[in-house]
């Protein structure tokens, strides 16, 4: 099969993506296919490099070597952050990231899918319908009684969920979330894991969570990385059953 | 479009303070003009220029807090761009002067005819009218602004690096003005002015008109600021200030959102400069000294950075306290601006504004802009 045939109808493609830092090898070799309206959840220890793919695919780290390709088509090795994330690839952040001293209202604005342009913002007004988009999404997450409050002073869990609420108002066909569920409840976990369940159909999702439970609770393919690159991949029960990966990641 | 924009701009505070300023530029003059000496409320002459200096020095710390305050750029090379407007003023009270000039010559100022200069530099042509020369007020600080802005906010150079080649801009500027060849006057600048637009320059008239002219840009720098921060575009720049390659992320184009703002803030101070010269009388490099551009940062840290009241109040009242302690113990001026930069970055790190409506509203929080930290900004925060 020629690789354009296999890119064709994949929304992420990653084919043999390498990248090093000093020396240090933190991909090697990594492929990944991610189908429309398909959810993928990424396991593996600590340094693995998932975050490290996500920076890849966001245009924040350039690899060394391999293919990237969103949509099947656009080579995502060649284009900035912004115009990256304006293709429709959002991304929650291993370390929740919201704009802290603006209120909670203030960053679903500037999250929401809107020209991004320096004249645009400009003379942006809020329609009706952007203002219904952003109650919407804040009934969503459950942010409702605090869209007046700055997003410093929400929990980390809520920041979690701010910045889960941002990825909505951007509309993006490709969600990337990392590590949503740190500093979550049980209770706020398995509410996540049904939102981004929901999301998921019409979506594609890669999600990278350490948690075993939230993880199952997705119920959606999973790949482990270890050492950069794919150590297994199938259904969580095929991949935690797979010796390499009790080994290198369960048996820890 | 433009009335949703002016009408958003307009709160309560912002208002207020655009009413304040009108007022003192009518009043002023007028307490200077129609008032007796004898009345207590008679403003001297020697006053008017002195104040009208303060409200320039008030629109270009405004002007660096738009850039600073709200979108993290501390340029330590402000002065230039007020300096330049500065100089386009000077460009066209130079020529105005005309066959008036000690040397009576009808075309080149004395300082040429000094340096036998045989024809007027092509660069100074133009400048004999009033009208192109404010638009080289204008279009010359923005110019330089755009220019620099591409180049460093496009290759990203940030922080401190970004604060010390502005300052080396300043510098060079300087060194260049120094020349006498740059056919700028060198050392001693432009000066002797005569007239402006036909006018007396120190006639009592026309000071009052140049204090109310300087009223007027300054609560129109105002208004321009305000409808920019109360914008989209100014919740995009304060995120670019807190969290710049999130703001990427989320498919904005920092250097752009960067660039608006330098060049705005830029045009800003070159008026202010446009304004200042013909009331102090006088344009020369020292005014590229890089310690100017560590003043403004230093009256806009006093006032409150990342509010638009605060580097009005901080230029006024430092340059007041400038003017009284100069006249008092002049050798020691500098060690009181530092004093008092220490004290506030201390025990003031949002200045006067920001601790004011900080105690105003610590009932009721609402999204004011979180002015802290004027010398650690926050470590980014994107992985
Ligand atoms: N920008 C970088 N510079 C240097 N080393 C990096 C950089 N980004 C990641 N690494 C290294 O790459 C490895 C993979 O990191 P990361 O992708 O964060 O792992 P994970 O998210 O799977 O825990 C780690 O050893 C990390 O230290
Ligand atoms: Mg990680």
């Amino acid at each position: 099969m020629s690789e354009a045939r296999e890119k064709l109808g994949t929304m992420l493609y990653l084919n043999g993506v390498s990248v090093s830092f000093d020396g240090f090898r933190a991909l090697n070799n990594l492929s990944i296919i991610v189908h429309p309206a398909e959810m993928l959840a990424i396991i593996g220890p600590n340094g693995a490099g998932k975050t490290t793919m996500m920076d890849i695919i966001t245009g924040k780290t350039r690899p060394d070597d391999g293919d990237v390709y969103f949509d099947g088509r656009t080579d995502l090795t060649k284009l900035d952050e912004a115009k990256i994330a304006n293709l429709g690839i959002g991304r929650k952040f291993q370390k929740p990231t919201v704009f802290e001293s603006q209120t909670v209202w203030d960053n679903l604005v500037l999250a929401l899918k809107k020209p991004r342009g320096v004249f645009a913002s400009l003379s942006y007004h809020a329609s009706g319908a952007d203002t219904a988009r952003i109650e919407e999404i804040l009934a969503t997450v459950r942010m409702t009684a605090r869209k007046h409050d700055l997003a410093a002073d929400l929990s980390h869990g809520q920041k979690q969920w701010l910045e889960i609420g941002m990825l909505l108002a951007q509309d993006p066909k490709l969600l990337l979330v990392d590590e949503p569920v740190a500093g979550m409840t049980d209770s706020e976990t398995v509410e996540t894991a049904k939102l981004l369940k929901e999301i998921a159909k019409t979506r594609s999702i890669v999600v990278v969570e350490h948690d075993m439970s939230f993880v199952r609770d997705l119920g959606s393919r999973v790949t482990c990385l270890a050492e950069g690159s794919v150590l297994a991949e199938g259904t969580l029960e095929q991949v935690s059953a797979n010796p390499m990966v009790i080994e290198r990641y369960l048996g820890r | 479009m433009i009335t949703q924009m002016l009408f958003r701009a307009l709160d309560r505070k912002t208002a207020w303070v655009a009413l304040l300023i009108l007022i003192a530029a009518a009043a002023v003059p007028l307490a200077n003009l129609y008032l007796p000496a004898s009345n207590p409320l008679h403003v001297p002459d020697y006053a008017v220029p002195l104040f009208g200096k303060y409200l320039t020095y008030a629109m270009l710390a405004l002007a660096l807090d738009l850039v600073w305050g709200y979108c993290g750029i501390l340029s330590l090379g402000h002065g230039a761009f007020f300096a330049l407007g500065g100089y386009a003023m000077g460009m066209y009270l130079m020529r105005e002067i005309g066959p008036r000039g000690v040397y009576a010559n009808p075309i080149l100022p004395d300082f040429m005819v000094f340096l036998n200069y045989k024809a007027l530099p092509w660069y100074w042509n133009g400048f004999d009218n009033f009208w192109f020369a404010a638009l080289m007020v204008v279009l010359v600080p923005a110019a330089l602004a755009f220019a620099f802005g591409w180049f460093a906010f496009r290759s990203r150079v940030t922080g401190v690096y970004l604060s010390i080649i502005t300052q080396a801009l300043t510098y060079a500027l300087l060194l260049a003005f120094f020349r006498n060849d740059m056919g700028f006057g060198g050392n001693n600048g432009l000066t002797d002015f005569k007239d402006i637009l036909g006018a007396n320059i120190q006639a009592g008239t026309t000071r009052a008109a140049l204090f109310a002219a300087s009223g007027i840009a300054l609560a129109l720098a105002l208004l321009v600021c305000s409808m920019i921060v109360n914008s989209k575009l100014g919740k995009v720049m304060v995120a670019v200030r807190d969290a710049e390659s999130r703001t990427r992320f989320l498919g904005y184009r920092v250097e752009n959102v960067k660039l608006f703002a330098f060049v705005v803030s830029a045009v800003i101070a070159g008026i202010a400069g446009a304004l200042y010269v013909p009331q102090v009388g006088i344009i020369n490099p020292s005014e590229f000294e890089p310690a100017n551009s560590i003043e403004i940062v230093i009256w806009t840290a006093v006032g409150g950075r990342g509010t638009l009241i605060g580097p009005i109040i901080g230029g006024i009242l430092v340059n007041f306290g400038k003017s009284i302690f100069t006249g008092w113990l002049p050798d020691y001026w500098l060690f009181a601006l530092g004093g008092l930069f220490v004290f506030v970055t201390l025990f003031l790190p949002k200045g006067i504004v920001g601790t004011v409506t900080g105690l105003w509203v610590s009932t009721r929080r609402r999204p004011v802009v979180a002015a802290a930290e004027v010398l650690q900004p926050e470590p980014e925060a994107a992985e």
